[in-house]
C-alpha cells in the first residue's frame, strides 16, 4: 500500500503528511533542548559563581564552527532549490557540500573534546562542563543523524528522483528542515555556552 | 509545450531565482550577526546586559533561519498552530527555573 499524501496535499490541512510529520517531530525536539536549556538556567542562577565560557572553551574554534554550520544551512536550502529547478546535478553538489560541512563541524568538535579530555576537563569536573558536554554532545548526535539522512538522499535514496521527482524534492525539504533546526539550536548554544 | 505551460515554467524559475537571492542575503546577514556576537563578547559587559544582547542577536539570527531557510514566513496555518503551542510550553519550561530564583515569590 502506498503512503498517502506524500505528493498531493491533504484538503483539510493544505499540507503533505511528511511536512506535518517533520514539524511535529521538530516540536518535540524544541522541548528536548528546552529541558536542557532550563537545566542550564537552573544550575547557573542557583550557583554562587559561574565561569565565563571562554575560561574553559575555545571561542575562535566555536566561531569557525558557527560559520561552518550556517554555510551548511545555505548549501542545504540551495540543494532543495536546485531540485525545484529540476537540476539534479547541482543538487548533488550542494548536498555533498552540506554533508562535508557537517563533517568539518564534527572534526572541529572532536579537537575541542580531545583537548578537554587531555587537560582532564571532564563532565564530572564541574557543573559548567557537565552541561557543556551534555548540550554539545546531544547537538553533535543530531548533526550525525542529519548527515546520515542527507547522505542517504545524496546516494541510494536519490533513485526516487527518476520515478517520483516531486516526492524526492519533498523528502529533501523535510530533511532540510531538520538540518536548519540543528543550525538554529547551535545559534543559541554558541553564545550561551561560549560567550556568557 | 504550450505557451501557457512555458509561461508557468518561466514564472516558477523566476520565483526560485528570487528565493536564491534571499538565501544569499540571509547568509551574509547571519555572518555579520555572528561577527557582532563575538565582538560584543570581547567588551566583557555586565552579565545581565551581556545575556540580553547575546540572546537578542541570537533571536534575530534564529528568526532569519526559521523564516527564510525553513520557509516559515509563508507556511500554512496548521504549522503556525503547532509552533504556537510548542512556543507556549517552551516559554513555561524556560520560565520555571527563573521563577524559582526570584526570592521565593513563586516557589518557596
Amino acid at each position: 500500500m502506498d503512503i498517502p499524501y506524500t505528493v498531493a496535499v491533504r484538503r483539510d490541512t493544505g499540507l503533505t503528511n511528511g511536512k506535518i510529520g517533520i514539524w511535529l517531530f521538530l516540536a518535540s525536539e524544541v522541548m528536548l533542548f528546552g529541558a536542557l536549556f532550563a537545566s542550564y538556567i537552573l544550575m547557573r542562577v542557583g550557583a554562587t559563581s559561574w565561569p565565563r565560557g571562554d575560561m574553559f572553551l575555545d571561542v575562535p574554534l566555536a566561531t569557525l564552527n558557527t560559520i561552518v554550520l550556517i554555510a551548511s544551512s545555505v548549501t542545504m536550502v540551495m540543494a532543495w532549490a536546485s531540485l525545484m529547478r529540476r537540476r539534479f546535478g547541482t543538487f548533488r553538489i550542494y548536498m555533498g557540500a552540506t554533508i562535508l560541512f557537517g563533517l568539518v563541524f564534527l572534526v572541529v568538535k572532536y579537537f575541542e573534546y580531545s583537548h578537554h579530555i587531555h587537560l582532564g576537563e571532564l563532565p564530572s569536573t564541574n557543573n559548567f562542563l557537565a552541561i557543556y558536554f551534555t548540550l554539545t554532545g546531544l547537538h553533535g548526535l543530531h548533526v550525525i543523524g542529519g548527515m546520515v539522512v542527507n547522505a542517504y538522499f545524496w546516494g541510494p535514496g536519490a533513485k526516487l528522483w527518476k520515478t517520483n521527482p516531486t516526492w524526492f524534492t519533498n523528502r529533501v525539504e523535510h530533511s532540510g528542515l531538520f538540518w536548519h533546526f540543528v543550525d538554529l539550536v547551535w545559534i543559541f548554544l554558541f553564545p550561551t555556552l561560549y560567550l556568557l | 509545450m504550450s505557451d501557457h505551460a512555458a509561461d508557468m515554467t518561466s514564472d516558477h524559475e523566476v520565483d526560485i531565482d528570487k528565493h536564491v537571492r534571499i538565501y544569499i542575503t540571509v547568509f551574509v546577514a547571519l555572518m555579520v550577526l555572528t561577527i557582532i556576537t563575538v565582538a560584543i563578547a570581547r567588551f566583557h559587559l555586565p552579565v545581565p546586559i551581556a545575556v540580553t544582547v547575546a540572546l537578542l542577536v541570537a533571536t534575530v539570527k534564529g528568526s532569519l533561519v526559521a523564516c527564510y531557510f525553513m520557509h516559515l514566513i509563508s507556511e500554512k496555518k496548521l504549522i503556525y498552530a503547532v509552533l504556537a503551542v510548542t512556543g507556549a510550553f517552551f516559554i513555561a519550561l524556560i520560565a520555571l527555573p527563573l521563577f524559582t530564583h526570584s526570592d521565593g515569590f513563586w516557589i518557596h
